[in-house]
């Protein structure tokens, strides 16, 4: 079997994605490429699939918020081939206010709660998720607040100030 | 903002108790229950006692350390990560400063790393005797999780010793260590590679073919590899169904390809296996140790950090003498420093699992965006649809050997 790297695995996407991706470079050694949502189960199924990559394990999916670009939200998954040690980074750039993107469940059973984490912090809707509900916020929440216009709470309130407890 | 939840699914009850005829029970398992070691909510609907389905809630200890590290510097995430997985805080601690490395390109010195190691490997035996200890209170076995808990104290102790911090211990700096290892520190590393082996050979002698721990956990949650990749399992429980997925061997950092261990891997993946493959790794760490120590009495002594002045905080004393500290010093707090416009993601191998640290960073003084892909958080998600057709004693022993801490789990 060859040694699978970088470069073999994006002739491979070549040949069935030519043009419908963009290959956003190799921070530190992981390939990153971007994606339009509309084929992202179809790359996803090739990648996993695919007899030479085999990108068989979900590592990661998690969201960004860019709020002042024209498509403001960028789901990220990381993909790894345990045997050969490789990974990629896959992102898909959407617009909001609610954007929405299929859903890997089907692929794997582990994208299940990462979802409704990127769906409970960003708002990101995963189009055939069996179960989208908040799962660390509390579910009378009606922000998203990993976004960015919710900053922090400013630390130095002092109307919770507690005699007894402090804040 | 209209509120988009409504949109989709409204939170309800999990189950409801209406009809008359029907068998089954309700049962709530947690938040505070003293058989989940932590605050998870498990709702159970059961016939008599065994669990028909289940529902999971989480995050009843969730404190947005993903937002607050949006507005912190590097070094002050550290302590964030110390809470994570709060069992085994070193390696949460080494991960995230290996990311900022790596992000940083800083090339550490290799006595540090073996330094790093030392702590690491320590740091996952605490870990594992505990896991180990507790599913042998689950199975009615209390001695053993005592008899250990005494060495866990003397692993505390050596942490004491290196960083004067026991649980949450903000270990190690950005670039290094804050100080070396003092001579105590070392005696008591050493010491601890010589009273551990026979506490742990009789702490097996206890559990490991004990017909009564036997049956109970044999054959218990067995799980195929497939299903375990499937829900993207790591760890030592991914390892129990066969798996060698280990990220020390598989992408090693800090040296680890220079170490002599093995991975231990299970046939069944059920508890019984869960717990081999902690026992074992926790040898194999001893054999990791070990190693270290002999190749740092091969390094020049005193090297405890990389020369990176624009990143690693210079002594205090000097700070008010010499001019040089002065400025690097004002520029590290005041985060007035280049950093370079890049993203990272960075593994380690947790106690739990693959941990790993992605950051996407734009120059500014914190992370724009940090993510932790927790491992409890990840393996815990397959424990309700597994516990259906379990009885609710065997469900305990799983939760027990799955190891999910409260704190990696809600983040």
């Amino acid at each position: 079997m060859d040694k699978l790297d970088n470069k073999l695995v994006l002739s491979e996407l070549e040949n069935r994605f030519r043009g419908s991706f963009v290959v956003l470079g190799e921070p530190h050694g992981l390939l990153t490429v971007s994606v339009e949502e509309d084929i992202i189960t179809d790359f996803l199924v090739f990648v996993k699939d695919h007899p030479k990559l085999r990108f068989n394990y979900l590592t990661d999916i998690t969201a960004v918020h860019y709020p002042t670009e024209e498509k403001d939200f960028c789901v990220v998954y990381h993909v790894h081939n345990m045997l050969h040690n490789v990974r990629l980074r896959i992102k898909v750039f959407i617009a909001g206010p609610m954007p929405t993107i299929p859903s890997a469940t089907s692929l794997w059973n582990g994208a299940n709660w990462m979802e409704r984490e990127t769906y409970d912090f960003f708002g990101i809707v995963f189009e055939g998720h069996p179960d989208l509900r908040r799962i660390l916020n509390m579910d009378e929440l009606d922000v998203f607040p990993m976004r960015k216009e919710y900053p922090l709470e400013d630390p130095n309130r002092v109307d919770k100030k507690d005699f007894y407890f402090g804040r | 903002m209209s509120n988009p939840i409504t949109k989709i699914t409204p939170n309800a009850a999990v189950y409801f108790d209406n009809d008359p005829q029907d068998e089954l029970i309700t049962l709530n398992i947690g938040p505070t229950h003293p058989a989940t070691h932590g605050v998870f909510q498990n709702v159970v609907q059961i016939d008599g006692e065994r669990i028909v389905s289940g529902v999971s809630t989480i995050g009843y200890i969730h404190r947005a350390f993903e937002k607050i590290a949006e507005h912190r510097p590097f070094y002050q995430i550290t302590p964030l990560t110390d809470r994570l997985n709060y069992c085994s805080a070193p390696i949460n601690n080494m991960g995230w400063h290996m990311t900022v490395e790596k992000l940083l390109d800083i090339e550490i010195p290799k006595r540090v790393q073996y330094m790093r190691v030392i702590v690491m490997e320590l740091a996952r035996i605490a870990d594992h005797i505990i896991c180990n200890g507790i599913l042998g209170v689950d199975t009615g076995a209390f001695s053993g999780f005592l008899y250990v808990m005494q060495e866990r104290e003397f692993i505390y102790e050596i942490f004491e010793e290196i960083c004067g911090a026991r649980l949450t211990t903000n270990i190690g700096r950005i670039g290094g260590f804050e100080r070396d290892f003092n001579e105590v520190a070392f005696q008591k590393i050493s010491e601890f590679l010589k009273r551990f082996p026979p506490v742990l050979k009789e702490f097996e002698n206890l559990f490991v073919r004990n017909r009564i721990f036997i049956e109970r956990t044999s054959g218990v949650a067995a799980v195929t590899p497939e299903e375990a990749l499937s829900y993207s399992w790591s760890g030592p429980i991914l390892r129990a169904t066969g798996v060698d997925y280990d990220v020390r061997v598989v992408a090693p950092y800090c040296s680890y390809e220079e170490f002599e261990f093995d991975v231990p891997v299970g046939t069944k993946g059920d508890v019984y296996d869960r717990f081999m493959v902690r026992n074992d790794e926790m040898w194999q760490s001893l054999r990791i140790i070990e190693q270290a120590l002999d190749k740092i009495a091969k390094e020049p002594s005193g090297v405890f950090h990389a020369d990176v002045p624009a990143f690693y905080l210079p002594p205090k004393e000097q700070v008010y003498t010499n001019m040089e500290a002065l400025i690097y010093h004002f520029k590290i707090v005041m985060g007035e420093w280049e950093t370079p416009q890049s993203e990272v993601y960075h593994a380690v191998e947790g106690a739990n699992g693959e941990l790993g640290f992605y950051m996407i960073h734009d120059g500014g003084r914190s992370p724009y965006r940090l993510h932790f892909r927790r491992p409890s958080f990840i393996n815990y998600q397959m424990f309700a649809p597994m516990s259906s057709g379990m009885l609710i004693s065997d469900a305990i022993l799983n939760m027990s050997s799955l190891n999910v801490i409260a704190g990696e789990l809600d983040a």
